[in-house]
């Protein structure tokens, strides 16, 4: 069995509003340190490991974990147990 | 004119659609479940608002992997008119019939009221009773209205006259003002304002009626110059 973790972000250069959201909290609460923050998405897959595990990945992420147009992703894959 | 409305779990606009085409404009209308769907006898299809799947994922994400999707491009490539209406607009963008994304509103909030709109091209089979660049009244109700697409096809929009409607007031933050976008062949409309929601005086609006009239008169004389 294979772990899988997947982050997707929006891409650079496109809005993210819940990030400017994030942002201005954390100035409010004194973190005035904070210039930009951009909010993404996690996922952990438990997966098989008797297939092709990363490129059965890249290919969920490219039909659908991530839109394309707006958000990137990037994944590690690690040794995992079902729980 | 026989109408499919395609309904999928947490559509809820569908029966408004429904109503508008069986009962503001007077012609046929089913509402089809998405799974049972054959629309090889349908004259136009029309996707609904609602959150599709809850909008998990990304709004139209999960229901764009549904089977229907594949009849949806059979049809959109035979030229059968197909409107996609607020979550049924993010099932197109998601389903590649439409270029671009939804992102979520530019202030973060569910907007739901009346917006201006205008038309900006009136020689598509959707748009064709307005007047260009005429003003009209037609409702918002979204979340994830934020139209995205990049500097390249935001061209290509433009060049081949892709955008039927702007907003006169942009509410969400869309690029270029982009409220109603169709595909290259002219016979996809996607839009997040709500027409069906806007077909009678009473609702408010009565601008939304022409939309489906478009629609009808367009059927009626192809189909009698085919006949």
């Amino acid at each position: 069995m294979k772990k899988v973790k997947i982050y997707i972000t929006l891409k650079e250069g496109v809005l993210d509003p819940q990030g400017k959201a994030v942002q201005t909290s954390l100035n409010t609460l004194g973190f005035t340190e904070v210039q930009e923050a951009r909010v993404g998405k996690y996922m952990e897959l438990f997966v098989e490991d008797n297939v092709d595990v990363e490129a059965k990945v890249e290919e969920m992420c490219s039909k659908l974990l991530a839109n394309p147009v707006i958000e990137d992703y990037s994944y590690t894959i690690e040794e995992g147990i079902l729980q | 004119m026989k109408f499919a409305v395609i309904v999928f779990p947490g559509s809820n606009c569908d029966r408004d659609m429904y109503f508008a085409a069986k009962d503001a404009l007077g012609e046929e209308a089913d509402l089809v479940w998405y799974q049972d769907a054959d629309l090889s006898s349908y004259d136009a299809i029309l996707l609904p608002g609602g959150f599709s799947y809850g909008d998990y994922l990304r709004s139209g994400a999960i229901a764009s992997t549904s089977n229907v999707v594949a009849q949806l491009k059979e049809q959109a490539a035979k030229g059968t008119p197909i409107l996609g209406v607020c979550n049924g607009f993010q099932i197109l963008l998601e389903s590649g019939l439409l270029p671009g994304a939804m992102l979520r509103n530019k202030n973060l909030k569910f907007m739901c009221h009346q917006e201006k709109l205008i038309v900006q091209n009136n020689k598509t089979i959707f748009s064709s009773l307005y007047e260009e660049k005429e003003a009209i009244t037609i409702p918002i109700a979204h979340g994830e209205g934020n139209y995205y697409c990049d500097e390249r096809t935001l061209q290509e929009l433009q060049a081949n006259n892709q955008i039927v409607f702007t907003y006169g007031d942009n509410p969400n933050g869309s690029v270029a003002d982009i409220a109603g976008i169709m595909n290259r062949q002219g016979n996809v409309l996607g839009m997040m304002p709500h027409p069906e929601r806007a077909v009678d005086k009473w609702l408010g609006s009565e601008d939304g009626l022409r939309l489906f009239q478009s629609l009808l008169n367009n059927w009626r004389e192809s189909y009698v110059a085919g006949a």
